[in-house]
């Protein structure tokens, strides 16, 4: 195992450039998730790291060594592909071992990895079988097993799951988890989906546009998203959003599209008469009270989840979603009484960062 | 100062350069031995060839070799044969392309929806593809001939011939017989590429435009052809090229005869440089061709991105 | 209602066997001739089967005649020009398929430009070149001339092949400690088995029914391929149809085979090659 260390890396195809000076240093048998929209440059980044992109500028170590003209092959990582990659042709405990024979390891050895590998996934009646007659989830084990019976330094994942459906990649996340607490091994795993980095990472590096816009735990994410791009991209269903004029005062608020005026409890740390963006989660939506701090909105469509229910909602014309596990509120119509407690408000300024 | 630096940043910068140009030569390696070889039997004797055209060049002539200038060509517009030719590759390509294309399109639109045995039946109509053509022109010579083949006594039978005689010694009929043999072997070629095609074309077009209300015909005329036209135009362009150079089949069956009346420009060449050993004339008429092939070809370019951009 | 479905199959099926009839008539005319015996060749013309039927042409032509040897001369030359160029053209396909580099763009054009141009201008030359060589009349000079000839559209063909086999592949083995090139060999060639036949196939076809360069380069018996010997021999014995015939059906077996083996893989590969072309 290996701590990882990524220094001003940057990448340019032609004078198009998709990573501007990415700094990350991961430590010995951290899982890192890498998440954002697709084109973010995530993949290019892990890619990067696997030596499968040449690195237009900066500096990739491992274990404190510089691999930047490293092949491939001389790096000791291994990786699991989207697609698994599995070899047709080749039996799974072939596809398993490939990578042990091509580093001439005594056939004894060899044997007991593969045995170890596949007892540890669930593979053994599987041994002697062609990729092509497996299932999606059994070809993502095989892929999962090729890469842990040579015990690299480092686990690379380019989003291993989405080839899955929901029920199995649910399952599979679960497996790569606890393979991770048993195996220690650094981990870099790249997803487009923030359930899976939520719910897998050590730490979160969100990306977008090639520039990595927070690093943190899932929760430092969840709770104190840095910025507006972060604060929607992790949670479902995502932060509402409302753009306003900030008033001070005694009963400061902010003024909205539709002259609405949301109340805040106390001050915000805003000038008088800036604009800003308030967010709140969804779930965060308070769906009671009277008073002063209470306004009505219009319940425009209810969406039972089932777990609870979604509530599309708006206020002067700007809509936002509300979460309930309420029952209730299945028939509501007309307006419901909405508040926005102090403690769950984002406030983010005109550049986009938190404040 | 300035020279430490420099030295200390050295060993930094050496391996990227050696990998750089390891990766760098690797395509390089894969592509030589294929590159080497075309070059040197196609291209070398390529520019050979077009300095034969301005040379005096036969073969047991030891006293040959010398340059001669525009002289072949000056023969060459005065050559009767030559412009006989040319008429003949005109009439031999557009025949041959036009019936195997036609004949073509309608195999493949009858093996497009499936239907029992269609595997045993499209292994059986594409076979004469894999006969040898010199094999497919002497099997042809042979069908025509009244001694041994059918065909005469056909078309005698049903009143075409006045008696049973060999189509390949009459001068009127004799381009005929290569431009059947052609239509024979070439058929499976148009079926295969035109037969692909129509595969492609997604299914649920025809479905949408059944519900739509449209006919076989006016399906196959706002679906099938449309979808084809790309593929119709450049597979017919290319075959084009391919048959005017195409003259096993003609030395085979008539070997240019009667009285010149099959000779093709490729087989022309062909004549020029085996029997008359004029390796010089033959190397002028083939640059000529050239030229007018590559005319041709240059149309074939802007027709294909013209085809593109209409999309 | 159901008459017209019905009329529009039993047309449908009555144009397929047109069109089979019309393709295996003349080989069927050539094995016909090929086992008549001379003395029924003249008097049972135009029938489509003769009373008798005798392998005596064929025994002739085994046994008496140079044909075995113009057999065994085109087996070397189109066996050898196959594999000659299914491993360059692997390669080359390999590199258009995987690599991106600056002189591909002219070597694609160099290919395709070799595909354009009259290859009976080389006629010419090409002796010229191979003369002094000691390589005319000779079967090395044939596989040299066959390979470059067939090596710009194998090419092509291969680099389909490849370019249908996901990259991941390779990555995952050059992950797994496997070089480019080792990659290209344990991975991803044995994955192009089908490709690899189709090349084979159809370059052996193409070797095996070339006439104009063996004409041309080969003078003697000796060194003869199966079409020269063949049109050597319709010139000088134009008589003995039952020997030619039975010469011809000899010829038509290997190409035949081939074709019927690999017609599937062939028909893809050529559909691929064709489009791109």
């Amino acid at each position: 195992m290996a701590s990882i260390d990524i220094a001003n890396i940057q990448k340019s195809y032609g004078s198009h450039p998709v990573l501007h000076d990415v700094d990350l240093a991961i430590r010995d048998g951290e899982f890192v998730v890498l998440v954002g929209p697709s084109g973010c440059g995530k993949s290019t980044l892990l890619r990067m790291i696997a030596g499968l992109e040449s690195v237009t500028a900066g500096e990739i170590r491992i274990a404190g060594k510089r691999v930047n003209e490293l092949a491939p092959k001389d790096r000791d990582i291994a990786m699991v592909f989207q697609s698994y990659a599995l070899y047709p042709h080749m039996s799974v405990a072939r596809n398993m071992s490939y990578s042990l024979r091509l580093r001439k390891t005594p056939k004894g050895k060899i044997l007991q990895v593969v045995a170890g590998a596949a007892a540890k996934l669930g593979l053994e009646p599987l041994l002697e079988r062609r990729p092509r007659a497996l299932s999606g989830g059994q070809r993502q084990r095989v892929a999962m097993g090729r890469a842990i019976v040579r015990q690299p330094k480092a686990f690379l994942f380019d989003e291993p799951l989405s080839n899955l459906d929901a029920r199995l990649r649910e399952q599979m996340r679960a497996e790569i988890k606890k393979l991770h607490k048993d195996l220690g091994a650094t981990s870099i795993y790249v997803t487009h989906d923030q359930i899976e980095a939520m719910t897998l990472a050590d730490r979160i590096v969100a990306m977008n546009a090639g520039v990595v816009q927070q690093v943190g735990s899932p929760l430092d994410l969840y709770d104190r998203p840095a910025n507006l791009f972060v604060a929607g991209f992790i949670g479902s269903p995502g932060m509402n959003f409302f753009e306003g004029r900030y008033h001070a005062g005694e009963r400061p608020r902010l003024e909205i599209a539709g002259g609405v005026g949301i109340p805040l409890e106390t001050p915000a740390p805003i000038a008088e008469g800036d604009f800003t963006t308030l967010g709140i989660r969804p779930e965060h939506v308070v769906l009671a009270g009277h008073g002063p701090e209470t306004l009505l909105a219009n319940v425009d469509l209810v969406e039972p989840t089932g777990f609870g229910i979604i509530l599309h909602l708006s206020l002067g014309g700007s809509s936002f979603k509300a979460f309930t596990h309420e029952r209730s509120f299945l028939t509501a119509s007309g307006t419901v009484p909405v508040r926005f407690p102090d403690h769950s408000l984002h406030f983010f300024g005109q550049d986009g960062k938190r404040i | 100062m300035e020279y430490t630096l420099r030295r200390k940043g050295l060993p930094a910068i050496r391996p990227p350069l050696m990998k750089r140009i390891a990766d760098a030569s690797a395509p390089y390696l894969y592509t030589a031995p294929a590159l080497i070889l075309i070059v040197t039997v196609m291209l070398v004797p390529l520019v050979l060839g077009v300095s034969y055209a301005f040379r005096d060049v036969q073969l047991l002539n030891p006293f040959s070799g010398a340059f001669i200038g525009l002289g072949h060509f000056r023969a060459l517009a005065e050559d009767e044969a030559f412009f006989r030719s040319l008429r003949n590759t005109l009439w031999w390509t557009g025949a041959s392309v036009l019936l195997q294309f036609t004949f073509g399109l309608i195999l493949a639109l009858l093996l497009d929806k499936p239907f029992r045995g269609r595997a045993l039946a499209q292994a059986l109509v594409f076979l004469p593809w894999a006969v040898p053509s010199f094999l497919a022109g002497l099997n042809w010579a042979w069908l025509f001939n009244p001694v041994v083949g059918p065909v005469p006594h056909w078309l005698y039978a049903i009143g075409i011939m006045s008696q049973p005689a060999n189509i390949l010694s009459d001068p009127q009929l004799a381009m005929w017989g290569p431009i059947v043999a052609n239509i024979w072997w070439g058929i499976p070629f148009f079926a295969i590429t035109l037969l692909a095609a129509l595969q492609a074309i997604p299914r649920d077009l025809y479905e949408a435009a059944s519900i739509d209300g449209a006919g076989p015909v006016q399906r196959f005329l706002s679906i099938t052809l449309p979808f084809l036209a790309p593929t119709i135009a450049i597979t017919i362009l290319l075959r084009t090229v391919w048959i005017s150079n195409f003259a096993d089949l003609i030395v085979v069956m008539t070997g240019g005869g009667p009285a010149d009346r099959t000779q093709i420009v490729a087989s022309y060449i062909f004549t020029q440089a085996f029997k008359r050993l004029d390796f010089g004339y033959a190397s002028a008429v083939a640059l000529v061709l050239l030229a007018l092939l590559l005319a041709y070809s240059l149309l074939i370019v802007i027709l294909r991105q013209w085809l593109i951009s209409k999309d | 209602m159901r008459a017209k479905p019905l009329l529009v199959t039993i047309a449908h099926r009555l144009a397929i066997l047109a069109y089979i009839a019309f393709a295996l008539f003349p080989l069927f005319w050539l094995l016909k001739v090929a086992v008549t015996p001379n003395d029924l060749l003249y008097s049972e013309g135009i029938r489509l089967w003769p009373s008798r039927a005798s392998l005596e042409h064929f025994d002739f032509v085994l046994r008496h005649s140079a044909f075995p040897v113009f057999f065994r001369n085109s087996l070397i030359v189109s066996g050898s020009t196959a594999v000659v160029v299914t491993v360059l053209a692997s390669l080359s396909g390999y590199a258009l398929s995987r690599f991106r580099f600056r002189g591909k763009y002219w070597l694609v054009t160099l290919m395709l430009l070799t595909q354009m141009f009259p290859l009976v201008m080389l006629v010419a030359p090409i002796f010229k070149i191979l003369s002094p060589m000691g390589l005319t009349n000779s079967l090395t000079g044939l596989v040299i001339v066959y390979s470059a000839f067939n090596v710009p559209f194998a090419t092509f063909l291969m680099q389909s092949f490849f370019d249908g086999i996901p990259r991941d592949l390779e990555e995952a083995a050059m992950i797994d400690g496997a070089t480019q090139f080792v990659a290209f060999r344990q991975i991803i060639l044995p994955l192009t088995l089908p490709g690899i036949a189709a090349t084979l196939g159809f370059v052996f076809t193409a070797a095996w029914s070339e006439l104009l360069f063996a004409l041309m380069l080969i003078s003697g018996n000796e060194q003869a391929t199966f079409p020269v010997g063949l049109l050597s021999f319709v010139s000088k014995f134009s008589v003995d149809f039952g020997q030619m015939m039975a010469a011809g059906v000899l010829a038509l077996i290997p190409a035949c085979l081939f074709f019927l083996l690999i017609q599937r893989y062939l028909v893809q590969g050529l559909t691929a090659g064709a489009v791109k072309g």
